[in-house]
């Protein structure tokens, strides 16, 4: 039968497209692991700042690691050069967890720097990469919207552990953002994925930071109010 | 058993508001009031409108691939309908290529068009089904006329669309034609998912063969459905979802060898009409496997 012959020649073909994305695969795994472990090394240097000491002195803690992003963008180029153009989503399984959490990082720093949010353009330069598809290797907008939801549970813990230290102002600040922050998301028409499930775990996050400056505040504790009205002190 | 019919239709039409319906009345209200001083909700704004686009691209998307997968289901029920000796069957072939032929035209054009300078990875899942169905639908079309199985390369240069964008003025055959060629990519992954789906149409197409009584063709679709078995065996952990098409075509291949080994042995002491009751007998119990217990009737 003549689909015989057809058969083995299309799929022999086929076999060795396979093999080839097979190798692909197999490179880009072996540089993402290098760069999760390197990654890891980042947050347990980041972890530092719910030190009581590290709190007092965030700035140390922060340029360590914006230093330790320099080492990002190596890898970052090292992944692109394995892509074959415009392929990206056929790969992004692969970096999609360490970027998030890299996204995240990047967005604690910057807080803790200047307690603003970071914005996608800064958070793809710290870590070597585009923010538009068609300029090449890039972070996705899903990605950075879950390290800012990573950033809002991190902050949640952080108010706890500043209280602790005696940093009484620092809830208020966080709340506040965490507030901007939730408002920010609401005006998104999230689908029912993976990033609206973890917008749905910031509502707590929100919760878990009044509750701690209520408790500042209603202790007298927190030296700024929350009403922004100068109260002569 | 009753509580969950009475469960079901609440669950799905609650799901159904909150895809629907509360994603656009929560855009209309989003609209008009944020606070331009905050730079957060400036960037939150930008974040909406890029979000949006990418999901109503995708929805776009998966609605033309749920229309594909219409049109090309009816192709393939239509070829079903044409039967090797028939006169007719030449008639329903051409039928079935029209048909084929007017989803590339209405459909995988527009397809196409938003696929266009996107990654097409990124919108891989939206169109999959759509594109394995019509791939399953081609190929079996293919493998009608010409006995061979489609090519990948053949399969995509089906999708390579020409389309006339010549403005239709009255005035006729004095303009150059404009034509502009669109590409719906074919990822190999996803034509193979189409090949294990054709497997099953020869399949049925076999066990139509024995009621019909044209048994030549039963034994003529045996080596096919056993040669894409084979080539597929030898695939890796490729995909999600080709273990579980895997199993579909071996099941369908051991029904079509089971067909074979009881028209060997049996055909003969058969009427013809009688076979197709055979065959489903062999069925009934066995789960598609080989063992034939109701040696006693004879």
């Amino acid at each position: 039968m003549a689909l015989n012959e057809s058969a083995t020649n299309v799929f022999s073909e086929i076999r060795s497209y396979m093999n080839a994305e097979q190798d692909i695969r197999e490179e880009i795994r072996s540089v993402v692991r290098d760069l999760e472990q390197h990654g890891r090394e980042m947050l347990a240097v980041m972890q530092m700042v719910h030190q009581p000491d590290g709190l007092k002195d965030t700035s140390a803690i922060t340029t360590k690691a914006r230093g330790m992003f320099e080492e990002v963008k190596k890898y970052f180029v090292l992944i692109s050069d394995k892509l074959p153009e415009n392929q990206y989503y056929r790969f992004h399984d692969h970096w999609r967890f360490i970027m998030q959490r890299l996204s995240f990082l990047a967005a604690f720093i910057v807080f803790l720097e200047s307690e603003s949010m970071i914005g996608c353009e800064d958070c793809a330069q710290m870590m070597g990469v585009k923010t538009k598809r068609e300029e090449g290797f890039h972070i996705d907008l899903d990605d950075y919207l879950m390290g800012l939801l990573q950033l809002a549970s991190e902050l949640s813990r952080f108010s706890v552990n500043a209280v602790t230290a005696g940093d009484y102002n620092r809830p208020v600040k966080i709340a506040k953002f965490l507030g901007d922050l939730d408002s920010g998301f609401r005006l998104l028409n999230l689908k029912n994925d993976s990033l609206r499930k973890r917008f749905d775990a910031l509502k707590y996050d929100l919760k878990k930071v009044e509750e701690v400056v209520y408790d500042v505040t209603i202790r007298k504790l927190a030296s700024t109010t929350i009403t922004p009205a100068p109260s002569g002190e | 058993m009753e509580w969950y019919q009475y469960l079901r239709p609440d669950c799905r039409r609650d799901g159904g508001k909150r895809w629907r319906g509360g994603g656009s009345s929560r855009k209309q209200d989003t609209t008009t009031e944020i606070d331009e001083s905050n730079p957060i909700m400036v960037s939150f704004k930008q974040f909406q409108i890029k979000l949006d686009s990418k999901h109503d691209k995708h929805e776009r998307i998966v609605k033309l691939s749920r229309d594909i997968t219409i049109e090309s289901k009816r192709a393939i029920f239509l070829l079903h309908r044409a039967n090797q000796d028939d006169p007719k069957a030449c008639s329903i072939i051409e039928e079935a290529e029209g048909k084929l032929h007017e989803i590339k035209k209405t459909k995988w054009v527009d397809v196409a068009k938003e696929l266009m300078h996107e990654d097409i990875y990124q919108f891989l899942r939206a169109y999959s089904p759509g594109l394995q169905e019509y791939i399953e639908a081609v190929t079996f079309l293919y493998f009608m006329k010409t006995k061979t199985l489609m090519s990948l390369p053949q399969m995509q240069s089906d999708l390579t669309l020409k389309v006339d964008e010549t403005e239709n003025s009255t005035e006729d055959s004095e303009i150059t034609p404009v034509i502009t060629e669109l590409t719906v990519p074919v990822p190999p992954v996803e034509y193979l998912l189409g090949i294990a789906d054709l497997t099953g149409e020869l399949m049925r197409m076999a066990i139509r063969c024995v009621s019909t009584g044209s048994l030549d063709v039963v034994f003529d679709l045996l080596n096919p459905i056993k040669s894409i078995h084979d080539s597929f065996v030898q695939f890796g952990p490729i995909s999600r979802e080709l273990p579980r098409k895997l199993n579909v075509l071996r099941q369908s291949l051991m029904k079509v060898e089971a067909a074979c080994y009881t028209l060997k042995i049996r055909g003969s002491e058969f009427p013809k009409h009688m076979l197709v009751n055979l065959l489903n007998e062999d069925h009934g119990g066995g789960g598609g496997g080989p063992g034939f217990d109701d040696e006693g009737i004879e």
